[in-house]
């Protein structure tokens, strides 16, 4: 069911899609653009992703470009490396971020030194799929939230969509940039419903976050999953307290601009990301304000995640610890 | 043998049913690897497991009940509902615990064996691993390290034929995977893991050289997963007839022929225990689904021993008013 509507500089077809049919688009369109580009994970070939967003890829690029992979995630992500630095542009799957560690020296000490090292000599267009996130009872080390390591550490640049239109500008233009990009996913969003634009050249710049949602009492940053909690939540509060919701699309570089304006307007910040609370993407995002529009600010920054601790298995725990609308809704009613 | 048929199946049967949250993957088939095994080990021995952990476990003496109570997710599971199917442990029974991470088991061993050396202990440490961990890099780094500082350690390769989809053809470019060994200078052995005795008798055979400071030895068993990798898994990589031919050399059967061909048990006697165990997996069943799910507040112990005010902290303005969660 594709619609027109009318933006900006002229009409543009979207279509209503899942999170995970959007990335794949996005997979498709750039690899049909480029023919540098390939991708290569575990059982994404003819299994089409353990979380089937790669699909049947395969079927229209072979089994060179769309690669079976043993399961020696140090193995490919270093292949990904070499190949990037020799002129090709792989998008790699890491499953799980939680298994990222077992690749991080590659991305650590490879993927994010080389150009920097080199002296600009090299280019490293190697973007890294990969999925986070607790709610399907996968326990400890299939559940984690891990994108402030990499939206901390130097080289590399982090994004983190919370719509099926976000995902797949995004991913489109994590596959263009000449710097490494770590896309996150959240898997317990893969499918959720949005309109997306279809044209081939509609991206999102990486570093800019969208207001997805006017209000004039509180602003929610949110990221992935609480983007939605966030905007149903807003809904339902519509008549009593205005929220305006930004989806933070960027973890880094982050787009403190978009964020200063709003708070400016609304003076009152909540941010809702599922990362552990200490250290974080949260604290980040407190702190650009505070910076840039500390005397606009009327109560506390609020922040709504994961209270340092590992997502745990049994559902009546998993369920205590995940973030959802009525903590972001908690969190307003704290400073509202 | 039994108990772990048993024990998996009502698993698999449960999860079929919504029962059991989380993902679980099964050890139906590979009985005879991970009891002969063990059967060839001593009390205090260590073994690392794998995603597919429960065989391993019963194998190596954990209680089913306990077991089923943490599949459930209820307090009272060898983790308190924290681990689930794929990070049961008892490390006071030797099981260095089931594993989320393909190859990350066999460090863990070969550490345990360092132990062994270091402490003047007699004891061995085995890993249990998939043919599909076999290509991971730390699994090499593990087996290098056992072999050049001469640790008491045993590498088992369970090559059920399959890393999730991909045959095992796909993943190596070996014939038999315990041609690896010869690249770190260790005895390795393809064994018929369909046969309890066949893989009893290789680990026995290693655990002597290992105790008697000749170092590891790599094991690799032939055998196959009669359920999917996961349980829901459509298994469009292989037909029922591709499972058929292990199934008819069933590890069970095969060993129960033998045993009553030699007047060590009766048909009846068999059945007599199988049902025994049937009734135990069903009573573990029964007791985990009673069992209280824990405290929602445990969600927030067991980070560290000492105390981090910062869980307490973030924990309890989750919790606050309002913050309510189903
Ligand atoms: C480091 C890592 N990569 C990928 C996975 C996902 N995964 C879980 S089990 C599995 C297949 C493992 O195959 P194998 O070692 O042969 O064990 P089997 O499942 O056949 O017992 C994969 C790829 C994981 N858990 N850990
Ligand atoms: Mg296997």
């Amino acid at each position: 069911m594709s619609t027109e509507t009318s933006s900006g500089s002229g009409p543009a077809q979207t279509e209503e899609m899942t999170f995970r049919e959007a990335i794949r688009l996005a997979l498709r369109e750039e690899m049909e653009r480029d023919e540098d580009v390939f991708m290569m994970g575990e059982d994404v070939g003819k299994f089409g992703g353990v979380f089937e967003v790669t699909g049947d890829l395969v079927e229209d690029f072979g089994e060179t470009r769309v690669r079976d992979t043993p399961i020696s995630e140090a193995g490919f992500m270093g292949a990904a490396v070499g190949a990037a630095a020799t002129g090709t542009r792989p998008v790699v799957e890491i499953m799980f971020a939680d298994f990222i560690g077992v690749c991080s020296e590659q991305i650590i000490n490879q993927m994010a030194k080389n150009r920097y090292m080199f002296g600009g000599k090299t280019e490293m267009p190697v973007t890294i799929r990969t999925t986070e996130g607790g709610g399907m009872g996968a326990a400890s080390q299939h559940s984690g939230t891990l994108h402030t390591w990499f939206a901390h550490f130097p080289g590399v640049l982090a994004v983190a969509p919370g719509s099926p239109a976000s995902a797949k500008g995004l991913l489109k233009s994590a596959i263009r940039s000449n710097d490494p990009v770590i896309v996150f996913e959240n898997k317990m969003i893969y499918e959720q419903k949005g309109e997306v634009p279809l044209d081939e050249d509609f991206t999102i710049p990486i570093g800019q976050a969208s207001v997805e949602r006017e209000g004039e009492d509180v602003t929610v940053v949110a990221t992935q999953r609480m983007v939605g909690e966030s905007l149903e939540l807003a809904e339902q509060l519509d008549g009593q307290t205005s929220v305006e919701v930004i989806d933070l699309q960027s973890l880094y570089p982050l787009d403190t601009d978009t964020l200063v304006e709003s708070v400016k307007k609304t003076g009152r910040l909540v941010i809702a990301d599922e990362s552990p609370l200490s250290y974080g993407t949260h604290a980040e995002v407190a702190t650009r304000v505070m910076e840039n529009a500390f005397f606009s600010l009327d109560a506390p920054v609020q922040r709504v995640g994961v209270a340092d601790v590992h997502i745990p298995f049994s559902p009546a725990l998993e369920q205590e610890v995940l973030p959802d609308g009525s903590d972001v809704e908690a969190a307003i009613n704290r400073i509202v | 043998m039994l108990t772990i048929r048993s024990f998996d199946t009502k698993a698999g049967d449960l999860f079929a049913d919504g029962e059991l949250p989380g993902f679980v993957h099964l050890y139906v088939g590979e009985e005879a690897v991970g009891v002969g095994a063990c059967s060839a080990l001593e009390e205090n021995d260590y073994i690392t497991s794998t995603h597919r952990g429960h065989g391993h476990c019963i194998a190596k003496g954990l209680d089913p009940n306990v077991m089923m109570a943490e599949l459930y997710g209820k307090a009272g599971g060898y983790c308190n509902g924290k681990g689930g199917s794929m990070h049961i442990a008892d490390v006071d029974a030797g099981m260095l615990g089931a594993n989320g991470i393909v190859g990350a088991g066999p460090p863990l061993a070969t550490g345990a064996a360092l132990t062994s050396v270091l402490k003047g202990e007699d004891t061995v440490a085995l890993a249990f691993f998939g043919d599909g961990a076999v290509a991971q890099g730390q699994v090499h780094e593990a087996i290098n390290i056992a072999a050049t500082w001469n640790l008491p350690a045993i590498f088992v390769v369970e090559n059920n034929q399959y890393g999730e989809a991909t045959p095992v053809e796909k993943q190596h470019n070996v014939q038999n995977l315990s041609e690896t060994a010869e690249a770190y200078n260790i005895p390795g052995f393809t064994v018929d893991g369909m046969d309890i005795t066949a893989v009893y008798e290789a680990v026995k055979e290693a655990r002597k050289r290992a105790a008697n400071g000749e170092g590891p030895t790599f094991i690799e068993a032939e055998t196959y997963r009669y359920h999917g990798h996961f349980e829901g898994d459509q298994q469009p990589y292989r037909t029922k007839e591709d499972v058929d031919i292990w199934k008819d050399r069933d590890a069970i059967e095969t060993f129960k022929g033998r045993l009553v061909e030699a007047g060590v048990i009766t048909e009846d006697e068999f059945d007599e225990m199988k049902a025994e165990i049937d009734q135990q997996i069903d009573d573990a069943v029964v007791e985990a689904k009673e069992a209280p799910y824990p405290d929602p507040s445990e969600a927030y112990e067991d980070m560290y021993s000492a105390t981090v005010p910062e869980i307490s902290q973030f924990s309890s303005q989750m919790r606050a008013d309002g913050g309510e969660d189903r």
